[in-house]
């Protein structure tokens, strides 16, 4: 199906262009209702059947802006240090394809409700994390479109299509667009500075709680332009914007492979063609979209059936003082604390175990102990249930109080696994496990003692070895007296018995 | 004022995907041109001073709360489709073979 293009090496690409990268990136906001009418915006209903007059265009319809749609717009917005608009109108984007059955797409032109901003990303390179400012033009509100199935053909396909599909649930739905100012001086880490930004925008949006930000699930949607020229002296080439990229790792793969097919183009003499082109995630390649109208054939005009939004400054400081702090600062902050390495941070974050980590230290555990549980014992419970930890019916304030029972000998690491066990059975609380399993150590000395001593009769060569030094050959007691125990005994208690048993000083 | 060339007719007529046949672009942009001078004439009367406007009233921020309601049914919202299949709206293949 897709003619694959001649590449030029990477490096050898980088010898001779300098990219210039620019990313668009679709954020499909988490509000109840729709951008212009009251219908829900549940994933996954029946077709056509979350849709009004307002979002089918019909007749006499008269869409309303939705409050949280502008609020979550301009909480975005100032997340991204933007300015945000004193007075700005939304536009009819018009064109002719039925996944807006209006013939157009309500959006914002020349008036975005936020402009001017930036975000700062930490991108890996061979020397180091090296920081790298992307500055952004502007984020602006639109609606999402409708979704089309392509009937006949083989491919599913529009190419070669009979005929198509229409479903409007998702026609409507609220969506920021994040627009880059074009980002140069990225070099031969282009790539991974085109990743590090959608990963440090994908984590700011998540902070602030207003869209899901799945890639895999469409709620978060990149574009990526690129374009190359001779050298950061010369103007910008023509670009192509790359659709559907919908995953951080195909966003690093698209901008690698659309470097490596301009180049070969431009060294042979010849011209990109400004165009739309769709990334492929099986194939990793791209294949030619349409040709990109020009933006002028949206005949953009201001959408006469919504009134401008004006947002006081009050509300644009009361949002802005509500904002939560700023993810990567926090991440930044955290790790100073808790005195632990990059490496450990990143195993934490990796394991998305960030915010259950703070609250199990917040309610009282020790960094170390509260990052354990979550990353060992937790995630493995989690990833054999295919769960998220957050969806683990165990909370930061279970694991802080088993921490403060094996601070104080009451539980061990491996009765602390059966309380865990026990707490995600639905058992209760953990003191309620721990009684209803019959999990306490076995604290008083007597019966640890008389372990002992069955152990030590059990095994007579093991107090000669101990009193003749080899102190190592405590430990077939010690296993004796926890296997006697059922595990409920304190290993260190019993060792320092043994020890005071046979008179040895360790 | 310039008046709007044959050319532009036929780009307008790609974008409306109207099939215009040579003879009637010039007789469309003709048409159009006498609509555009008619338009330009409000210019005339605006000055500067005048700022463009948008919408007949001074209103700002009219907004809804984020509050579901009722929309249509799946066979309410179909009910004027010329065709359909699925729960779908069935429309003609987009894309012409090129």
């Amino acid at each position: 199906m897709s003619k694959t293009a001649l590449l030029m090496d990477f490096d050898q690409a980088l010898e001779r262009f300098d990219p210039v990268l620019g990313l668009e990136v679709h954020v499909e906001l988490s509000t109840n209702t729709k951008m212009f009418c009251s219908c829900s915006t549940t994933f996954g209903g029946e077709p056509n059947t979350q849709v009004c007059p307002v979002c089918l265009g019909l007749p006499g319809a008269l869409p309303v802006v939705n409050e949280k749609g502008v609020e979550a717009a301009i909480r975005i917005g100032l997340a991204l240090n933007c300015e945000i608009a004193e007075w700005c109108r939304f536009s009819r984007k018009n064109y002719f394809y039925p996944d807006m059955p209006k013939n157009f797409q309500t959006s914002q032109y020349d008036e975005p409700i936020a402009f001017n901003g930036y975000l700062d990303v930490a991108v890996p390179t061979d020397e180091g994390v090296m920081p790298f400012r992307v500055l952004i033009e502007r984020a602006h509100m639109e609606e999402d479109t409708g979704k089309a199935l392509h009937q006949g053909g083989a491919t599913g396909r529009i190419h070669g299509a009979d005929y198509s599909l229409l479903d409007y649930n998702r026609a409507g739905i609220p969506l920021i667009e994040i627009v880059t100012k074009p980002i140069v001086g990225a070099g031969r880490y282009a790539p991974e500075v085109a990743k590090a930004y959608v990963a440090a925008l994908r984590e700011l949006v998540k902070s602030l709680d207003v869209s899901d930000v799945r890639m895999d699930q469409g709620s978060l949607r990149c574009d990526v332009n690129l374009s190359l020229r001779p050298t950061p002296q010369d103007r910008f080439g023509t670009r192509t914007e790359t659709k559907n990229v919908n995953s951080l790792r195909s966003v690093e793969r698209a901008v690698r492979y659309e470097v490596q097919r301009q180049a070969v183009i431009l060294t042979d003499g010849g011209k990109i063609i400004q165009e739309t082109r769709h990334w492929h995630e099986d194939t990793g390649l791209t294949t030619a979209g349409r040709v990109k109208e020009e933006a002028e054939d949206y005949r953009y005009f201001p959408e006469p059936d919504l009134v401008p939004i004006a947002p006081s400054r009050e509300w644009v400081e009361q949002l802005r003082a509500s904002l939560p702090e700023n993810p990567a600062l926090r991440r930044a902050r955290l790790q100073a604390e808790w005195g632990i390495t990059d490496h450990d941070m990143a195993s934490v974050v990796n394991a998305e175990a960030l915010d259950l980590v703070e609250a199990t230290i917040a309610a009282g555990a020790d960094q170390a102990a509260a990052r354990k549980w979550w990353l060992g014992e937790l995630s493995r419970i989690a990833n054999e249930r295919g769960l998220g930890l957050e969806e683990l019916a165990i909370t930061p304030a279970h694991l802080a109080r088993i921490e403060a029972l094996i601070a104080d000998g009451a539980l061990n690491d491996k009765l602390a696994r059966s309380v865990i066990e026990g707490v995600l059975a639905g058992e209760g609380e953990v003191d309620a496990v721990i009684a209803g399993r019959g999990l306490a150590l076995v604290s008083d000395d007597g019966p640890l003692l008389a372990a002992i001593d069955a152990a030590l009769q059990a095994q007579p060569d093991v107090a000669e070895k101990i009193a003749a030094g080899k102190l190592a050959a405590a430990g077939a007691v010690v296993g004796a007296v926890m296997k006697a125990t059922r595990g409920q005994a304190d290993a260190a208690k019993v060792r320092r018995l043994l020890f005071e048993r046979l008179g040895v000083s360790e | 004022m310039s008046g709007i060339t044959r050319a532009e007719v036929a780009h307008l007529a790609k974008l409306a995907r109207l099939t215009i046949d040579d003879e009637h672009l010039d007789h469309y942009a003709e048409q159009l041109n006498v609509i555009i001078e008619s338009v330009a004439r409000v210019s005339e009367v605006a000055g500067d001073d005048v700022p463009a406007t948008s919408h007949p009233l001074p209103l700002i921020n009219v907004m809804r709360a984020d509050v579901q309601r009722p929309g249509l049914t799946n066979a309410e919202a179909l009910s004027n489709a010329p065709a359909q299949e699925q729960g779908r709206f069935r429309v003609p293949r987009i894309l012409d073979e090129e």
